[in-house]
């Protein structure tokens, strides 16, 4: 499966962006009831997909690929996790707590 | 009172029943491979003569928590402990299947430990996952899990061989709880050297029957652990994870959930989605909770469970 293009250059291309204020044009992803929602979106290259949990379970966002480029600490209630997009793919990811939770990105 | 049933040898495959979901204890007996389930109600659950080998299990105390319907999980693990203490009697030990803390905090760990210490019995965890989201559960398994340092362990006690093993751990896309080659070996390894006669107790966090798929309450290499358990004469898995009572029984392997001290989770089919029930009815959260006694009658077949909730 997935990332379509080479490993080195997605390390250095996925940046965690935790810190930074919210953008105009990032791209929300909500998680409740135990589900990724939506749960497959298309985005632009360039976009940043912003994770937040709205349960008061625990979730995670894992990388479903190996090597897992995108891994995020577990996120409590109202907890969020951002990430840039920079290059084009297929990525998807589930939660590694409860992982029926699955979801993708696309990246045009 | 609700959900109390027999099960017949009809019900014996591959189906689920609930039981004793809300309000009273039960007391469950298996003989022959069939357990037979009777309502317990104040002192009759107190005047269940101790025979043999008996030890308490609590489960998913979610220390940490502090949302609908439980503002305060350290308070009802607290009432746990205090009802442990009233009914241990000879209990030898406690279990704790899983689920300690809520996010894996040190204070969290701190706190669990210290209140369970309350009980005054020697404590054997397993993990849940809730307290492995830190650096793979390596401060878990430090302090938890000494005889295990990936979480996963054996004890034998009163001729009784117990199995501590760890299923939240490098879980699939779309998949369950994960034993993994690495465990199911040692387990392979350390069955190889029991007769067939001893009692075997298997405690692991999500249950290793599937409860349901859709919720993920299963674990997708659980049948393979089965299969090396197949020759035993005598196996009781214990689990907790769902928050609920739930019993199975198929040959001689009888499956049985643990209540959470925390919150309590929906039946499968009941609702939408798993996690904790909110709108509880007011003042019904403590009889959703609850502890278990498990009781070895060493003159006949398996095991005695009885489950009792903190509260009517
Ligand atoms: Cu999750």
């Amino acid at each position: 499966m997935r990332h379509s293009y080479p490993v080195i250059a997605s390390t250095c291309l996925f940046l965690v962006v935790m810190a930074l204020p919210a953008h105009a044009d990032d791209v929300a992803v909500d998680i409740k009831h135990f589900t990724f929602y939506p749960a497959s979106i298309t985005v632009p290259a360039g976009t940043r997909v912003v994770w937040t949990n709205h349960d008061d379970t625990p979730h995670t966002v894992v990388d479903a690929a190996e090597p897992k480029v995108i891994r995020s600490p577990p996120l409590d209630t109202g907890d969020s996790y951002a990430r840039l997009f920079a290059a084009p793919g297929i990525y998807d990811y589930f939660c590694s707590l409860h992982p029926h939770m699955q979801g993708t990105i696309v990246v045009e | 009172m609700p959900d109390s049933r027999k099960m017949t040898s009809s019900s014996r495959r591959g189906l689920l029943r609930c039981m004793a979901w809300a309000g009273c204890g039960v007391r469950w007996t298996v003989i022959g491979g069939v357990p037979t389930a009777r309502m317990l109600d104040g002192d009759a659950a107190m005047a269940t003569k101790p025979a043999g080998l008996s030890f308490m299990q609590i489960s998913d105390s979610h220390i940490g928590f502090a949302s609908q319907p439980n503002m305060d999980a350290s308070q009802t693990l607290a009432e746990a402990m205090a009802l442990v203490r009233a009914q241990k009697a000879d209990a030898a030990f406690m279990i704790h299947t899983g689920d300690v803390s809520q996010l894996s905090k040190p204070e969290q760990f701190d706190k669990a430990a210290a209140l369970v210490e309350a009980a005054g019995l020697e404590t054997h965890y397993v993990p849940g996952e809730h307290d492995v989201l830190v650096d793979d559960g390596k401060a878990f398994f430090a302090r938890f899990t000494p005889a295990g340092s990936r979480g996963w362990y054996a004890f034998d006690q009163a001729g009784v061989h117990f199995i501590a093993l760890n299923n939240v751990q490098d879980l699939k896309p779309g998949g369950l709880g994960n034993l993994g080659a690495a465990q199911l070996a040692w387990l392979k390894d350390d069955l190889s050297r029991r007769a067939d006669s001893q009692p075997i107790v298997v405690c692991a966090h999500v249950p290793l029957w599937t409860v349901s798929q859709e919720w993920g309450w299963g674990t997708d290499d659980g049948l393979q652990a089965l299969a090396l358990l197949r020759r035993f004469g005598s196996v009781t898995v214990l689990n907790g994870h769902i928050h609920q009572v739930m019993q199975k029984v198929e040959g001689n392997v009888a499956f049985h959930t643990a209540r959470s001290t925390a919150f309590p989770q929906p039946a499968p089919g009941t609702a939408a989605y798993p996690g904790p029930i909110k709108d509880l009815p007011p003042g019904r959260l403590r009889s959703t909770l609850g502890i278990t006694r498990i009781q070895a009658v060493r003159t006949s077949s398996p095991l005695a469970i009885i489950d009792t909730p903190l509260g009517a």
